[in-house]
């Protein structure tokens, strides 16, 4: 029966960990009249009260421009290197890798290790040029010497898209969670207080205040994880090996855990592994609202080691994602109290991504699960408010400023418009959370990873060190990343089996960046080369100058003293 | 910041020193980054049994966990390598051609 259940589960899992939970996942959840979770809700007010103090605080400090989108430029290093941390942590890799772990055991461990390898990439290739060049957003740099309006627009599109589709998948689970956590929030309920928090903090705060958002709940993600992950250790004298030993009598499965190289009950398959290693490692360095961070540095310097300060914790961080998946089978698939049914398996009351949440209960009782609670909720609004923000600042400063007003719109203008897109990003998160409530979200990460890695990575490293890319080859190929990705996830088997009912999957795989990727870079190429107009010509031209300054930071943005 | 202080960088051999040394350390970095999570990934699909042997005969921790957590580590050793360099000789070889170009 449990091979059976894992069976029909595995390939959901393993697609649903990216995503925030699936929507079935929480289906079965709130018992009769459950007790109010009090610590939850006591500690969820403390972090709501101190996150509205900092806004307060950045609102007064937030004046031109280049203190709405970049904080002044005056984070540092380490700031920086947190607040890249809590973008990137999300509650999907804390709950959703820890869950991969409790059900299929060292496969989970895949992710883990998936999620962290784009990194280095951001720095080796991307971080300095992108700072040196930059001044708000991405496509700054992708249009630098190229056309600027179709550029822009485009750079534009895919950061709406993927900011879009980010937050639904984070809505949707911010929903869940908060309704499994505290029964008596409803979902509706619990995605208008999340949207609604994320548009005080980043209207009147900017990316001053979701910055000092960011940090606060990544210090609290990796102290809750730390002292989790040390709990259980401590439990077994800090020896892994007895962890893993009483994991293995416990788990269903037994030594299977172990030696997990796909889900339990089904077998690897290498390429679908490969384009999903390929989607973790560039979609990493293309998201715009991670790429964005890198503008609110003083320095290139800065800018670099803030990547290794972010590295260091996000590994640290995925390592104890690890350790708390293996406590949960320890201590939480051996308690009845928290099974659906003992004798059918290790599945869990309220879902499938709820082992750390279970695990906390079982180490700390109460208080500490009131207190994972909380920084699953902080994390969830942070993550949206650093999406909003760089979703905002395409509308306002790619698209408003840079192509409806050619340039020529005033500063407070464009801060304005990115303040009511901001508003207007909210209210359609708060839409499409409610509208895709009882969806499959299971594609959603899949499909923004996608096209961070197929679109927004290729144009963008192109256009800083190639010098033949043309405008209308930085077009072709960025346009082929971006409707690649989103025409293969469609007819792949999630979407197109699993969400829209349509039999067999036209495309086999889950994660098109196999395909996607090397299409993207072989269009912009081919038409690059083929591009024999006067403006490609000057395009080519003006490389060098833009080489020398992403090389030396010459002229770059400065920071802005208050 | 004119235009000719931007061909006295690009004349300077100090520039062509800048870009070909961070770029030559800047690619083969990431040949390496990729070529060591591709390798992962192929062991775990076709290794499987190298992978899921115990690391000590008898013992539950397998082969594949401590290669898992050493992707993890590489990735943090091969920035801080990047980082390291960058700081002592790109920066200088970066702040020398921005004084002598002035």
């Amino acid at each position: 029966m449990m091979r059976a259940l894992s069976r029909s589960r595995s390939r959901c899992v393993a697609a649903a960990s990216l995503s925030l939970l699936p929507t079935t996942a929480f289906a079965q959840t709130a018992p009769v009249a459950p007790p109010i979770n009090w610590h939850a809700i006591v500690m969820f007010l403390v972090f709501i009260a101190l996150t509205l103090g900092i806004t307060y605080w950045a609102a007064k400090r937030t004046k031109s421009a280049t203190d709405f989108y970049a904080a002044g430029r005056g984070i540092s290093a380490l700031q920086n290197g947190l607040a890249i941390a809590g973008d990137y942590m999300s509650a999907a890799s804390f709950l959703g890798i820890a869950a991969l772990v409790y059900f299929n055991g060292f496969y989970g461990l895949n992710y883990s290790v998936g999620w962290l390898v784009g990194w280095p990439i951001v720095l080796f290739l991307i971080a300095e040029r992108l700072r040196n060049l930059g001044k708000y957003t991405f496509a700054d740099v992708a249009a630098y010497r190229l056309k600027r309006e179709p550029v822009r627009v485009m750079a534009a599109l895919s950061t709406l898209v993927v900011v879009i589709f980010y937050l639904i998948g984070q809505m949707v689970g911010a929903g869940q969670l908060l309704h499994t956590l505290v029964p008596q929030i409803q979902y509706w309920q619990s995605i208008i207080i999340v949207g609604v928090l994320m548009i005080i903090y980043v209207t009147f705060g900017g990316m001053k205040a979701t910055t000092w958002v960011q940090i606060i709940k990544a210090a609290l993600l990796l102290g809750g994880a730390t002292l989790m992950a040390f709990l259980v250790l401590a439990h077994f004298s800090f020896s892994p090996g007895a962890m893993f030993a009483e994991a293995v009598r416990i788990h269903p499965s037994h030594n299977a855990i172990m030696q997990s190289m796909a889900p339990i009950g089904s077998q690897p398959n290498p390429i679908e592994a490969i384009s999903l290693g390929l989607t973790l490692m560039f979609g990493t360095a293309g998201l715009p609202h991670i790429l964005m961070r890198f503008f609110t540095v003083t320095d290139a310097k800065a800018a670099r080691k803030s990547v290794l300060y972010g590295t260091c914790f996000i590994g640290y961080f995925y390592i104890l994602t690890f350790i708390i998946g293996f406590g949960a089978i320890v201590f939480v698939a051996s308690d009845p109290t928290y099974l659906v049914d003992a004798a059918k398996g290790i599945a869990l009351k309220g879902g499938g991504n709820m082992p750390a949440v279970y695990l906390a209960q079982a180490l700390g009782g109460d208080l500490f699960l009131g207190f994972i609670s909380a920084v699953a909720f902080a994390t969830i609004l942070a993550v949206v408010s650093g999406l909003t923000l760089a979703g905002a600042s395409a509308i306002s400063h790619d698209l408003y400023a840079n192509v409806v007003a050619h340039g020529r719109a005033s500063e407070q203008t464009e801060v304005k418009v990115s303040k009511a897109a901001t508003v207007a990003l909210g209210i359609v998160a708060i839409l499409l959370g409610i509208a895709f409530e009882r969806q499959n979200v299971a594609y959603i990460v899949a499909l923004t990873f996608s096209i961070a890695a197929s679109s927004n990575f290729p144009i963008l490293v192109m256009a800083m060190f190639w010098r033949g890319l043309t405008t209308r080859g930085a077009l072709a190929g960025g346009y082929v990343g971006l409707l690649g990705s989103v025409i293969l996830v469609t007819l792949g088997p999630t979407v197109w089996g699993k969400v829209l009912g349509m039999g067999t999957a036209v495309f086999p795989l889950d994660m098109p960046t196999i395909i996607t990727l090397p299409a993207a870079v072989i269009v912009a190429w081919l038409v690059s080369k083929a591009d024999r107009s006067a403006t490609a010509n000057s395009e080519r031209l003006a490389f060098e100058d833009e080489y020398i300054r992403s090389q030396t930071g010459l002229g770059a943005e400065g920071a802005v003293s208050h | 910041m004119s235009d000719s202080r931007l061909d006295r960088i690009r004349r300077d051999p100090l520039f062509a020193q800048l870009c070909q040394s961070r770029s030559r350390l800047a690619w083969t970095l990431s040949v390496i980054v990729l070529a060591i999570y591709l390798a992962f990934i192929l062991l775990v699909a076709f290794g499987g049994d190298f992978m899921a042997a115990p690391l000590v005969a008898g013992g539950v921790t397998t082969v594949g966990i401590v290669i898992g957590i050493g992707v993890i580590l590489s990735a943090i050793v091969l920035t801080a390598i990047y980082v390291w360099k960058a700081n002592t000789t790109f920066d200088d070889l970066t702040r020398r051609l921005l004084e002598g170009s002035k």
